[in-house]
């Protein structure tokens, strides 16, 4: 009896271990997926894809809760490589997700106009944004990645896309 | 894996010896001297005389325009012509903004403020004072020699590596410099050591170049200076490529994408210890360099001592002027030089050679043909690539493959394009593929910052999220207890 009950109980814990350590593989493995995903995203955090940022959509990829061709900022370049990581069938970035200027184009704080209200720094997904409440903002062009996020909370409207500098 | 060597390259026949029988001299002044704010690697120098200003033999004309930039100094006296654009070698004759000095002959020296002894000086403003002299690599890549020592510093134990391994055929000029001033590069690498706060130097030489070795080991018996020794290499083409040598004089590879620093190397060429040691022993910037003119195509073949902004022209007409042979005008040597339009452009900071070449000398490419994939080229490559694939990627543009395939290690050399039975250009189509390439890499960098930027916003507001949570709880605690 006893030796009976002994094996069934080691059984027993072996079998939790082993499907611990799978979960956590898979957990490993899955990680991976959405780095390397990440990798192959442009990084602009527009929001497009309707994620909250480039690895969110790369996780929401992984999991298989998004489609590939969501990603205007990346366009089919980006749409097609992640097709081929992901074994889907290749095709072009839905319009629905919106479009991007064939040129890069970045902010531009019009300073004269600006009232310091640091909505724009707020909102600003990758930090690029400087200035402080009262004081004039202006945008770090080489970190803008054109998300355009920064636009719709100004108040005052005195951001406009430029051509990136040279 | 395989120990590291020096691998592939080409025994070439030198054609220095035409240009070296005559000694040294300093080139007859020109006029008008013309020099390109942007004549060295990194930022373009920002001016600061006015047209018609009088400015003196040796004065400041233009400061550094960023971190990786440098001083430019009038190498005359005279007024300032014009700031315009000049046609410029650098660009292959495409114009370039360049302050135009008029010489006026007087050869009027700007007074520079007496040098203490370099030793007496602490090390950062040793590399301060360096950066004022304008002095940046003259082995040909013009690497702002100061902003090359600062960032060498964050690595501990570095050795200085002087390159006089001049494998290039053609050109003469450091082999020269090494025969008549070998004192200079001593004194250029004492204070070179001083600056870098670097124990051991090692001054590497072809083995094909008898007087100059003779030369530099007086001068460095002279100097009693124990920390610096002279080492000779094989002269095979391109031993004097940066990497090459220092897999050579130290066994040791620079990785793929990684610096000489990263192998705690800081290598410079002779020339460059050489304009160290005028500007910090004797005062004088960097305004002048030693120029080969050579080729079948000029009367008299020799080096000189030539003023940066002096025209081309102007060298040619001082050397005897052109023959009837002359075909082709190349500034470099003749694997890696680049042909010039016109000879309407000055000397500038990278100007070590000028090959006015007849057909005898280069003979012009016959027309290229298919790959037959016999390999030459890989075995001669010492970067170790693959130039046939390569060359089939470039061709496709497939950028992905050429990255992988390290297009980014090419170092333009030409070695294959040497032995291509085909007779492909291959180091030039390489070249045309680099600024795309680079592009793309740039892109990848900006996006990795970009995203750590992300992550690191992400963090924080979560941070200040949970910290506003805390103080929340902590306070609804207190006013239970204080109710209680």
């Amino acid at each position: 009896m006893l030796p009976a009950l002994l094996t069934m109980v080691a059984l027993a814990a072996a079998a939790g271990a082993a499907a611990a350590l799978a979960t956590r593989r898979s957990n490993e493995d899955k990680e991976r997926l959405i780095d390397e995903i990440d990798a192959l995203l442009p990084q602009t955090q527009c929001g497009r894809c309707t994620f909250s940022g480039c690895r969110p959509y790369a996780a929401a990829l992984a999991n298989g809760e998004a489609n590939i061709d969501q990603c205007p900022p990346g366009g089919n370049a980006t749409a097609t490589a992640l097709a081929k990581m992901l074994g889907h069938e290749p095709r072009p970035v839905d319009p629905r997700y919106g479009s991007v200027p064939a040129r890069p184009l970045v902010a531009w704080i019009d300073e004269s106009a600006c009232i310091g209200c640091v909505k724009c720094i707020q909102a600003c997904p990758v930090d690029a944004i400087v200035g402080a409440s009262r004081f004039m903002h202006t945008v770090i062009a080489a970190q803008c990645t054109g998300c355009e996020l920064c636009i719709p909370p100004c108040p005052v409207d005195c951001i406009v896309m430029r051509p990136a500098p040279a | 894996m395989a120990k590291p060597g020096v691998r592939g390259g080409l025994r070439l026949d030198a054609h220095k010896e035409r240009s070296t029988a005559q000694a040294l001299r300093a080139a007859s002044p020109a006029k008008t001297l013309v020099l390109p704010l942007d004549q060295h690697a990194g930022a373009p120098a920002v001016p600061l005389i006015k047209p018609g200003e009088r400015v003196l033999c040796g004065q400041p004309i233009a400061e550094p325009g960023g971190t990786v930039s440098a001083w430019l100094h009038s190498p005359a006296s005279g007024t300032i012509a014009a700031i315009e654009p000049r046609p410029a070698p650098h660009r292959l004759g495409a114009p370039s903004l360049s302050i135009v000095v008029a010489n006026d002959g007087r050869d009027e020296r700007h007074a520079e403020s007496a040098r203490a002894a370099f030793d007496q000086l602490s090390p950062e403003q040793l590399r301060e004072l360096i950066a004022r002299g304008g002095i940046v690599g003259l082995g040909g890549a013009v690497f702002p020699t100061a902003a090359k020592l600062n960032s060498a510093l964050r690595v501990q134990d570095l050795r200085l590596l002087i390159n006089g391994a001049e494998c290039e055929p053609y050109i003469s000029c450091d082999d020269m410099l090494m025969r008549e001033r070998a004192r200079d590069i001593v004194f250029g690498a004492r204070v070179l050591l001083h600056a870098l706060t670097a124990q051991s130097c090692v001054v590497a030489i072809e083995d094909d170049t008898p007087q100059a070795a003779a030369a530099l080991e007086a001068a460095i018996a002279d100097a009693h200076d124990g920390r610096i020794q002279l080492r000779r290499v094989a002269s095979i083409y391109p031993a004097g490529g940066e990497r090459q040598l220092i897999t050579a004089i130290f066994d040791v590879e620079v990785p793929s994408g990684a610096l000489p620093a990263d192998v705690n190397t800081v290598c410079l060429n002779v020339g460059t210890a050489a304009a160290v040691a005028h500007w910090i022993r004797d005062a004088q910037p960097l305004t002048s360099r030693i120029v080969t003119v050579t080729g079948d195509g000029v009367l008299e073949q020799r080096n000189l001592d030539v003023p940066l902004g002096t025209p081309l022209a102007a060298l040619i007409y001082d050397c005897g002027g052109y023959t009837s042979r002359m075909s082709r005008l190349i500034m470099g040597g003749s694997m890696m030089g680049q042909s010039l339009p016109h000879d309407d452009m000055p000397v500038i900071k990278a100007t070590n050679c000028i090959i006015a070449a007849s057909a005898l000398d280069l003979q012009p490419r016959a027309a290229e043909m298919p790959c037959i994939r016999c390999g030459n080229c890989s075995e001669v490559c010492p970067a170790v690539l693959l130039p046939q694939q390569l060359h089939w990627y470039a061709a496709a543009r497939d950028l992905d493959a050429l990255e992988m395939y390290g297009l980014a290690d090419c170092i333009e050399c030409g070695c294959c394009d040497y032995v291509c039975p085909s007779q492909i250009p291959l180091a030039e189509c390489f070249r045309d593929m680099k600024p795309a390439l680079n592009e793309r890499l740039a892109a990848r960098s900006s996006a990795d910052a970009a995203r750590a930027r992300f992550e690191a916003r992400t963090a924080r507001l979560e941070r200040i999220e949970s910290e506003q949570l805390a103080a929340l709880a902590k306070k609804r605690q207190e006013l239970t207890k204080k109710s209680s």
